[in-house]
């Protein structure tokens, strides 16, 4: 008990890609976060932060779905997000959707101001600054937008990155140009999006990193996606598509995103 | 009559894009390479220090002036015409466009030249000058080009952005067939040379010279342009009469709040530090002057701006017209200027078009967006360009102008959103099952209901438990 009490205790925002599609990056982040000294939980309830009703002009789901999260993470010291996109819902956002509830308002605010994307909140916040895991391979690291311009996460994976043993990071080419994931803006808009996608393809293979990370599981998705395709139908390279937080934890025994059971890892 | 926006089509627009192998060569020169205009504003913001508090000062201007545009708009007006210039107050295009004529026919024009305007391709002032007899002639160099390939400009300050050279020279032969067919044309400068030589005899022959304006400032009368040619100041000082096309939001207080602005402006457009022109004219020439138009007009539009004050739009109108949110846009990039199907492209296209025809006739271009919001990032008067977008989208979602289709399978997933229970006992059952039929490859190269993505993308496979039931297990676990 007294050991406990001078933990932060950290609500984990495991957003609705991760929990669906790969927990596993759910796990490394719990791994990092404990690392760091806190106390995980995860509120059960939680679901979506409603990032897609907002972003579709459904203003009145999106407020219904904040509510609920702001409810659900009231009790803890930091609510922590692998992934800059919700998070940065979290933060900048919930806030302005309570303009006329100054009741909701506050809490939003009280929320916001303790939400933090994961690898921000380990290096700024717990002052992590080096982990002790291992990985081989040429790295090169993406920034996703919200991450990048709502949250200014930018330096902090690079700091961690260069800690691992065995990884060489290398920059990528407009690493701060989007992927042309978007949310729902890749299956409104499937032709622009491939066309985004496809000059990040090309940036990554320039590089000629065998690993390509960030720290949004969407944008992931979409690059690992095409890659594939493109390694499939072209020939293209052979390239690991990871969430950064898999790397730190030194959890990468699940195959690489999109990648075959078969091959990598155990 | 208003060039007819295609901006529904945006999506057929965009397709056909793609497919322009010629586009999408000019695009590639254009946008992320060292030479692109992106990079120079990168460089040219990174040289000067004070950019980032020269930017709130200049958004600061704006707002305050925003805020009393009627005040400033009529000290405006008393100023110019007090210098001896007239001040037409138009509300529409059409008002516009008649005026000009007016002014055009009452000096027995038959020739206007024309510098670089947005609003004139707004007003589509060319169209209905030649259709009353008068012959426009841009002289700007990329709108000269566009305008003799009978096309909208792409870009607003590099209107035949969408070109390659060799486009240009072709157009020039077919055009310029007084010329010697046999004649070098090979080189950009040889190019430049030709348009120079055709143009200099329209400027000296032209009746009437039609501009736009950086700013119009309100404590001297003052329009302002800023060009890189000089086309501008041939345009406006050699005919009889100067007609300046601006529209309300340009007006300024004072020439210090000019400066500061032009600090900005030509850094964010293409990373000058000041752009070659920039030319103050007020009034009409006077006694004792070398030279000068014998009159000067000023048109002030309005074109459904006004509305737009007040309300959560009113931010758009600090725009000082300098394309950096196109130049570091990757949609834009991807499709050109002419996808967006009106006058203004990009970013600030997609708030401004359906600020002014309207969301139901625009409806694509605030939703054409990742929301990526470098726009935002470089825009030096700091407008929230993102956030106006979605204020679109949730117009549309009230007006239930977006697809049906959209909105049920919105209503499906907010209404499981709201259920946990049901939400993590379904998301269960779907990620077992893909992931089970998903676990040889680790991905899918097709599915039912993601077509767009599988069409030329991998779906990557879940890996099979949900990370909410593991989480349980491992709590259940710790317990026991």
């Amino acid at each position: 008990m007294a050991e406990t009490a001078t933990k932060p205790r950290v609500g984990l925002f495991i957003t609705c890609l991760v929990d669906f599609f790969r927990p596993s990056v759910g796990f490394a982040a719990v791994k990092l976060l404990e690392d760091a000294g806190c106390e995980v939980h995860v509120p059960e309830a939680q679901t979506c932060c409603g990032q897609p009703a907002y972003n579709s002009g459904d203003r009145a789901d999106t407020k219904e779905l904040a509510r609920r999260t702001i409810a659900l993470f009231e009790g803890f010291d930091y609510v922590v997000v692998p992934s800059g996109s919700c998070g940065g819902m979290l933060r900048e956002h919930y806030p302005g959707l309570f303009a006329d509830e100054p009741d909701w308002a506050h809490r939003a605010q009280h929320l916001a101001a303790r939400t933090y994307e994961l690898i921000s909140f380990l290096h700024d916040v717990r002052g992590m600054r080096g982990v002790a895991s291992r990985y081989e391979g040429t790295v090169t690291y993406h920034d996703s937008c919200s991450g990048l311009r709502e949250l200014g996460v930018k330096q902090q994976p690079r700091a961690l990155l260069s800690s691992v043993e065995g990884l060489k990071l290398v920059e990528l080419p407009a690493a701060e140009v989007c992927c042309g994931f978007g949310g729902t803006f890749c299956v409104k808009y499937p032709e622009i999006s491939d066309k985004m996608v496809s000059a990040k393809a090309v940036d990554i293979a320039s590089t000629g990193a065998d690993t390509v990370l960030a720290g949004d599981l969407g944008c992931l998705m979409n690059m690992a996606g095409k890659l594939k395709r493109q390694q499939i139908e072209a020939g293209g390279p052979d390239i690991r598509v990871r969430h950064v937080a898999e790397v730190l934890a030194g959890m990468t025994d699940e195959p690489p995103i999109a990648a075959a059971k078969t091959r990598d890892g155990a | 009559m208003t060039m007819q926006p295609t901006s529904r089509a945006f999506k057929a627009n965009a397709h056909d894009a793609l497919a322009d192998a010629k586009l999408q060569r000019a695009l590639g020169f254009f946008q992320f390479g060292q030479a692109g205009l992106a990079e120079r504003r990168r460089q040219a913001v990174d040289r000067l220090p004070e950019f980032d508090v020269l930017r709130d000062r200049a958004k600061a201007i704006k707002d305050h002036t925003l805020a009393h545009l009627d005040w400033y708009l009529e000290r405006f007006e008393r100023n110019c015409t007090e210098a001896g210039g007239h001040v037409h107050w138009c509300r529409n295009a059409e008002e516009a466009r008649q005026v000009v004529l007016d002014i055009c026919r009452k000096l027995n024009a038959r020739t206007a030249t024309k510098g670089k305007s947005m609003i004139g391709e707004e007003i589509a002032i060319n169209d209905y000058l030649a259709a009353n007899g008068v012959e426009p002639i841009e002289t700007d160099l990329g709108e000269y080009i566009v305008q003799i390939r009978h096309e909208m400009p792409s870009h607003i300050i590099a209107p035949a952005i969408h070109l390659t050279q060799h486009q240009v020279e072709a157009s020039f032969r077919k055009t310029h067939t007084q010329l010697d067919p046999a004649r070098q044309l090979e080189e950009p400068r040889q190019l430049l040379d030709e348009a120079r030589g055709i143009l200099r005899q329209k400027f000296l022959d032209a009746d009437v010279g039609i501009t736009g304006a950086n700013f119009l400032i309100a404590e001297t009368g003052t329009s302002v342009i800023v060009t890189n040619e000089g086309n501008g100041d041939l345009t406006q000082l050699l005919p009889k009469a100067h007609i300046v096309l601006a529209s309300l939001e340009k007006v300024v207080p004072t020439l210090e709040d000019a400066s500061t602005i032009l600090r900005v402006l030509a850094r964010s457009a293409t990373g000058q530090d000041m752009s070659v022109y920039t030319t103050f004219s007020t009034g009409p020439r006077r006694a004792g002057d070398l030279d000068g138009p014998g009159e000067y007009h000023v048109i002030l539009l309005d074109n459904g701006r006004s509305a737009l004050l007040g309300t959560e739009f009113q931010d758009i109108l600090r725009c000082i017209r300098c394309g950096a949110c196109m130049n570091n846009c990757p949609v834009y990039a991807s499709v050109g200027g002419h996808a967006y199907g009106w006058v203004y492209p990009g970013p600030m296209g997609s708030v401004l078009t359906p600020a002014l025809i309207g969301v139901e006739n625009a409806g694509h271009l605030p939703n054409a967006s990742t929301f990526c919001g470098r726009c935002e990032s470089v825009c030096p008067m700091k407008i929230p360009l993102p956030k106006m977008m979605r204020h679109f989208r949730e117009q549309e979602y009230e007006r239930k102008l977006s697809p049906r289709t959209v909105r049920a399978g919105l209503a499906v997933w907010a209404f499981l959103a709201r259920h946990p229970v049901l939400y993590h006992f379904l998301a269960g059952k779907a990620a077992a099952l893909l992931g089970r039929l998903g676990r040889r490859n680790g991905s899918f190269y097709g599915l039912p209901l993601a077509g767009g993505w599988t069409a030329t993308r991998e779906m990557p496979a879940p890996q099979g438990r949900t990370f909410q039931a593991m989480w349980r297990g491992r709590q259940a676990g710790k317990v026991r």
